[in-house]
């Protein structure tokens, strides 16, 4: 499988403190892979600093083998890269729709819309329903589906996704990671950032996990959840 | 009774105006948080862009109405909207990340700066120029109600551009950027909007309305001068808080709101005319106290 996201060496400050140190991982074309780790490990910075929103102080990515570095956010997301925010970060202001027609807004002014619309209506029927209504009245839930879904529609290669769990109930967060999977069926590559490492790695095709910071241990999905430290430090037991 | 009528129909003519001015300030306030107090003196470079023009055209095309308020129009536009776009490049943008204290420091800053520039540079900049009345003169009645046909003229031109501003905003993609860009600006930039070119058009859209009114002002009291912004651009100031800060709706109506407000304490207060630029600011700590939202205003401390 080739690799379609790369980082190398990335290191990330917030004045003196460096919030993420070396760190290197691979995504391959197609696979779900996950990064794993407490609060403050450094996950949303990693994944802020590919998309541009933050500089890194050294280090490189690559997506689809051109470098990232330097290139300023909004030219990323046209590379086809989305990244799904945590907190979800809807515009709680704007209607369903207009949330919709704003993850569009790289692609061409009435290029297939439609098509893209539908497709995620699909996929979340519940935005169908609501599509006349503020993103802010919604549910938890089904902010959190209308965030994948804006992000769905620029057609990604890679789908970012951070902490789609987060402050979610168990049955919500049960049908997110059915969907995740679901589109890696229809061929999305994603990387998925969790704090809630059962769910995340039980889906992974390959997992990191993250300590202030530093990538500490590397493995499939399966094999981290077995491993002995993981079970101890994230799954409570 | 129809003296009512009448004052009523004087405060919205003038609401219309502080409208227009408020507008810009609060679309760039929305976007940015930043008071833009060179707004005014954007508005008064309008006016001076739009007469230096109209003083350059041969007389036969000077009298012609239909063909020099266009272009009287057009040169306020092109002059507002190139000052701001410049301003907002070199002034305000190298500042985007410092304390909002420097920005509002330099805002006053470039409001000197631009009007000592007429001051000094236009043709006799430092007394106040006539300026073209260009719609016909006297008044058409509705009853005993009298109103001049420039003031029917500022109220539709206003009236319109407050429409397309409302589609604009509304309808185009370039708009609903505008207002993603103001609801979470890095969330903006993670659906691909180049925020700075937002921003920038921000600035462009708030020195095209000012412009307008700059023109209006100009043709209603037949006079302009380099001092001419800093009033407008308080009195704006205090129409889009009154408003709600960042409520496009609420800029419009705060205007009409302060413009009734003051032409009627003029008339019916005792000694009213005498203090006939204070009400503004009387309206604006009254609402600062009681509603600091303002009006329409959303509460804007709450932002992840």
């Amino acid at each position: 499988m080739t690799e379609l996201l790369q980082v190398r060496g990335l290191s990330v400050r917030y004045g003196m403190i460096e919030a993420v140190k070396d760190v290197s991982f691979a995504v391959s074309e197609g696979a779900i892979v996950s990064l794993v780790g407490a609060n403050g490990a450094g996950k949303t910075t990693i994944l802020r600093t590919i998309s541009g929103l933050l500089p890194p102080v050294a280090g490189e990515v690559f997506f689809a083998d051109q470098p990232l570095a330097h290139l300023p956010a909004h030219e990323i997301v046209a590379s086809g890269l989305a990244h799904v925010p945590e907190g979800r970060r809807v515009f709680p202001r704007m209607t369903v729709r207009e949330n919709l027609d704003l993850g569009a807004f790289v692609c061409g002014q009435g290029n297939n819309i439609d098509a893209d619309l539908e497709r995620v209506h699909t996929l979340f029927p519940i935005l169908a329903e609501r599509a006349g209504q503020k993103a802010g009245t919604l549910s938890g839930g089904e902010q959190q589906m209308l965030a994948i879904a804006r992000a769905l529609m620029s057609r990604p290669r890679l789908l970012m996704l951070d902490e789609p769990s987060m402050g979610l109930a168990p049955l919500i967060t049960q049908r997110i990671f059915d969907i995740v999977a679901e589109l890696r069926e229809q061929g999305t590559t994603v990387l998925l950032v969790e704090q809630n490492a059962q769910a995340a790695l039980s889906l992974a095709d390959k997992g990191y996990v993250l300590e202030s910071g530093s990538v500490v241990l590397v493995g499939t999905g399966a094999d981290l959840l077995m491993n002995e430290d993981v079970r101890k430090a994230y799954l409570a037991e | 009774m129809e003296q009512f009528a009448q004052q009523f129909v004087n405060g919205v003519v003038l609401g219309a105006m502080y409208g227009l001015i408020a507008l810009g300030y609060t679309m760039v306030y929305g976007i940015i948080q930043l008071w833009n107090f060179a707004h005014g003196e954007i508005f008064m470079v309008g006016a001076f862009g739009g007469l230096a023009v109209w003083t350059a055209l041969p007389e036969s095309l000077a009298e012609n109405a239909f063909l020099a308020l266009p272009l009287i129009f057009t040169a306020a536009v092109f002059t507002a909207t190139f000052t701001a776009v410049l301003v907002e490049r070199v002034a305000y943008r190298p500042l985007r990340s410092s304390p909002r204290i420097t920005a509002l420091i330099t805002a006053i800053g470039v409001s000197i700066v631009l009007q000592e520039s007429v001051r000094l540079f236009y043709p006799d900049g430092k007394r106040p120029q006539s300026f073209p009345g260009l719609v016909a003169e006297g008044n058409f009645s509705i009853g005993d109600v009298r109103i001049p046909w420039v003031s029917l003229f500022i109220v539709i031109v206003a009236f319109f551009a407050m429409l397309l501003l409302q589609a604009f905003v509304h309808a185009t993609k370039t708009g609903k950027a505008m207002r993603a860009v103001s609801q979470d600006p890095d969330t903006a930039r993670l659906m691909g909007i180049d925020v700075n070119r937002i921003i920038m058009v921000t600035f462009a859209v708030g020195a095209i309305l000012a412009a307008l009114a700059g023109v209006l002002q100009g043709m209603k009291f037949r006079q302009i001068d380099f001092h001419m912004g800093f009033l407008a651009g308080l009195k704006a100031f205090t129409a889009a808080v009154l408003g709600g800060i960042g409520n496009i709706t609420g800029a419009v109506l705060g205007g009409l709101l302060l413009g009734i407000t003051e032409v009627m304490a003029t008339q019916y207060i005792p000694q009213g005319s005498a203090w006939k630029d204070v009400w503004a600011f009387i309206v604006l700590i009254v609402v600062l106290v009681f509603r600091p939202t303002g009006l329409l205003g959303e509460d804007v401390s709450v932002r992840a």
